[in-house]
């Protein structure tokens, strides 16, 4: 299983904050978004970790930070034994070369301005010309490869003079595929590569993305907010809220067995497609809103929303609890200790205790 | 959730087409669409991007941008009359008070220099035209308490910006409520949510449509969404309904081959065993521009026969209301003589 290989990516404590800055001139930092908040995990090479959770969770920020787009606050992101947020700049491009990203919308992410050929050769005529590639590549080779690249991920090559708009949202998802696999990555992190698309699309690129996994033994994490999709497709699940991951598990099992408050809530509201189950489903329906993550707590981070809450989450943040060696999960309900009878009073004594 | 066939018809859509003038031809948006909501029934229109749901409910609402478009056939009867007919006068007395309208973005439809507040009022009054200000304040706030704004009376107040996307859909909702529409077109409107928040919105709808008896026309991409909230489904291609049925029967028989691709290709997450290949229906959508006479699916299609490439498929009804547009369920003597007439034209051109 998985956990006794060596992990291609370990991911220790990673925070990124956004400044908040005062609208003067002197732009004081006011505050900050804690976009994502002390996350830890590993992945494990050849497999899929989905990550879940409402917008706004973190999820983009997380990949992005990982893939070193944004420069993490604080904390590791360790890839093949080289932690990224301390590798100084060519050490960092040689290693970015095995990650690569997929995103969201096909039609934001692709330079209208450059041909589908331009935007595919990209990535290899940058690190050509850096001299960050094994064997330097002539422009011969470049356009050889860009021809096997579209025709490996389902487009004509005959296309490779057109421009983006000219394509629908399925083939442009296409050519941003063939983009990141252009450098034979190891890893890719794709940011919702589906959730624009129709759905008799998003099976065909789902599809294609789990052809090149077996294909080229690559690893994903892969974001999306249809949990259906991120049950497809994943080895295992993290679930995110304001900045945190809350659970993580190997996919069966967490679907087979939510554990989190907020998990099992996520899961009984995401509609099913046949009449018959949705009937009779008891859903459990959240109220409030996602709260804005500009703020430290000291409590658990899902108490305004949780229908399970006890006194004791209002001020003891939840640590991350082993369940089994695959699955963990931040919610004070599984503690050895029972705290279901410890009222609010006890609970605020406790926690204004100083820490030992 | 069941067709009452006893309800009374609130709205009524007969052969509705909309076409738009385009530098690049003449956009068939909605081209011969046809259903029928009854008063408590929830109606749900699915279809690709650009398959003419959004187009089919502006024009139900006439709110069809002119030029480019135009509605060019078909009626809309609303409680027996046709509204295609009224003045735009008239016609500002149904919209947002009979029937009303929530879309994908609730920020296209409120004003965003205008308090929650005022915007609430004004509607209220603009149809109700004895209510006073405070009456209608009073009642905006209690819509928005129902559909669940904490600390209503203050919120209310607030500009639409300092209100989540999910607070702005529930607004969208609580006006709907406070001129008691009898009609309410939800145009994607649970799209940009999450699923906690989606499923929060879902109940609201539910609700005001068993409770009120509101006839609700659902607009959404997502089958599990139209599972759990339709009586009723249309499955829209091309600017063409090609399936219409109940609900419970369109997942148990879908018998156009689009529909049943549709439902096979999404991973459903109480049964998909995971690492499997999901069925997927090869291809794509087909620009509704200047489409020769032919089942606009024919490309996509695996049943394809030649007269499929030829006509446009005629309408079969299966039983219980469900109608199929498709080829397959014409016999041979219908398919000899669409076939022999199109070869007839074909050589005329
Ligand atoms: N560059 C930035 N500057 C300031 N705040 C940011 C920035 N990028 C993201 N944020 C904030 O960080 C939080 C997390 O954002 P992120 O984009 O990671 O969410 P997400 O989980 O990907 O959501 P979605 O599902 O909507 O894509 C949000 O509150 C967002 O507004
Ligand atoms: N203002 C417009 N001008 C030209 N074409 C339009 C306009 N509005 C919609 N269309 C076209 O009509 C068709 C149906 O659109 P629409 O009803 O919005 O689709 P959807 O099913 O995604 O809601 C599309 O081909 C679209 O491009
Ligand atoms: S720690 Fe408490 S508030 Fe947080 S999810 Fe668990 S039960 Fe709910
Ligand atoms: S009419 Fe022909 S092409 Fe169209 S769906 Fe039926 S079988 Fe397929
Ligand atoms: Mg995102
Ligand atoms: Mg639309």
């Amino acid at each position: 299983m998985s956990t006794t290989k060596k992990p291609l990516l370990e991911v220790r404590d990673l925070k990124q904050h956004f400044p908040i800055t005062s609208g003067s001139l002197l732009q004081r930092q006011v505050g900050a978004i804690r976009a994502v908040d002390g996350i830890s995990f590993d992945v494990y090479p050849g497999e899929t970790l989905g990550i879940v959770g409402e917008s706004g969770c973190g999820k983009s920020t997380t990949v992005r930070s990982i893939s070193q787009l944004y420069k993490p606050t604080s904390g590791s992101v360790i890839f093949n034994g080289i932690d990224l947020v301390k590798a100084d700049q060519r050490t960092m491009l040689k290693a970015r070369r095995d990650i690569q990203m997929i995103f969201q919308d096909p039609y934001a992410s692709l330079d209208p301005r450059m041909t589908v050929r331009s935007i595919i050769a990209e990535p290899l005529v940058i690190y050509n010309s850096r001299r960050l590639l094994e064997t330097p590549l002539s422009s011969l080779d470049i356009e050889r490869k860009v021809e096997d690249l579209m025709e490996r991920v389902g487009l004509n090559k005959a296309f490779k003079n057109r421009y983006p708009h000219e394509f629908s949202g399925g083939q442009r998802q296409r050519i941003g595929i063939a983009r990141a696999l252009a450098l034979n990555p190891k890893i890719i992190l794709a940011d919702e590569p589906v959730s624009a698309l129709d759905v008799s699309i998003q099976s065909q690129i789902l599809n294609l993305l789990g052809d090149l996994q077996k294909e080229f033994g690559l690893t994903y994490i892969f974001i999306a907010h249809d949990l259906a999709v991120i049950q497809h497709i994943s080895t295992r699940v993290a679930v995110m809220y304001l900045g945190k991951i809350v659970e993580i598990s190997e996919a069966v099992q967490l679907y087979d067995n939510p554990l989190h408050p907020y998990t099992t809530a996520l899961l009984s509201a995401a509609p099913i497609p046949d009449p018959k189950v949705e009937r009779e489903r008891q859903r459990i329906i959240l109220t409030g809103d996602v709260p804005s993550p500009d703020k430290e707590r000291n409590g658990c981070y899902f108490y305004d929303r949780c229908p399970k809450r006890m006194p004791w989450c209002s001020c003891h943040l939840p640590p991350m609890l082993d369940i089994d060696p695959k699955h963990q999960v931040a919610c004070w309900l599984y503690d050895k200790e029972d705290h279901s009878n410890v009222t609010m009073e006890e609970a605020l004594a406790d926690a204004a205790k100083p820490k030992t | 959730m069941s067709l009452n066939p006893n309800a009374k018809v609130v709205l009524e859509v007969k052969d509705l087409k909309t076409y738009f003038k385009t530098d690049a031809g003449i956009v068939k948006a909605v081209d011969g669409v046809s259903f029928t909501v009854r008063e408590g029934e929830t109606i749900g229109i699915v279809g690709e991007s650009g398959s003419g749901k959004s187009v089919t409910n502006l024009s139900v609402m006439r709110l069809i941008p002119s030029p480019p478009g135009k509605i060019v056939g078909g009626e809309v009867l609303f409680e027996g009359e046709d509204i295609l007919k009224l003045t735009e006068k008239e016609m500002r007395e149904i919209r947002g008070n009979k029937i009303s309208m929530i879309f994908q973005d609730p920020m296209t439809s409120l004003n965003p220099f205008l308090k929650i507040s005022t915007q609430m009022v004004e509607t209220i009054r603009l149809h109700e035209k004895h209510v006073t200000k405070q009456e209608a304040l009073k009642r905006s706030i209690e819509m928005l308490k129902l559909v669940g704004i904490p600390s209503a009376e203050k919120r209310i107040q607030s500009y639409p910006h300092q209100f989540s996307g999910g607070m702005r859909q529930r607004v969208m909702i609580a006006m709907a409520l406070s001129c008691n529409a009898q009609v309410l077109v939800a145009d994607e409107p649970t799209t940009a949510l999450d699923v906690t928040i989606q499923a929060q919105i879902l109940e609201l709808i539910d609700k005001l449509s068993t409770k009120m008896g509101t006839a609700v026309i659902l607009i959404t991409h997502d089958l599990g969404v139209v599972a759990g909230m339709c009586d009723q489904v249309c499955v829209m291609y091309a600017g063409r309904v090609v399936e219409k049925a109940l609900t419970e029967d369109l997942y148990a028989r879908p018998s156009h081959p689009y529909t049943e691709g549709l439902i096979k290709s999404v991973p459903r997450m109480d049964t998909t065993k995971k690492g499997n290949r999901l069925f997927s229906i090869e291809g794509q959508p087909p620009n509704v521009i200047d489409l020769p006479p032919c089942c606009p699916f024919h490309p996509r299609c695996i049943k394809a026969m030649e007269v499929c490439r030829h006509a446009y498929p005629p309408i079969k009804d299966l039983g219980n209301g469900h109608e199929v547009a498709c080829w397959l369920y014409a016999d041979e003597a219908t398919k000899a003589k669409a076939l022999a007439e199109a070869n007839v034209e074909e050589k005329a051109t």
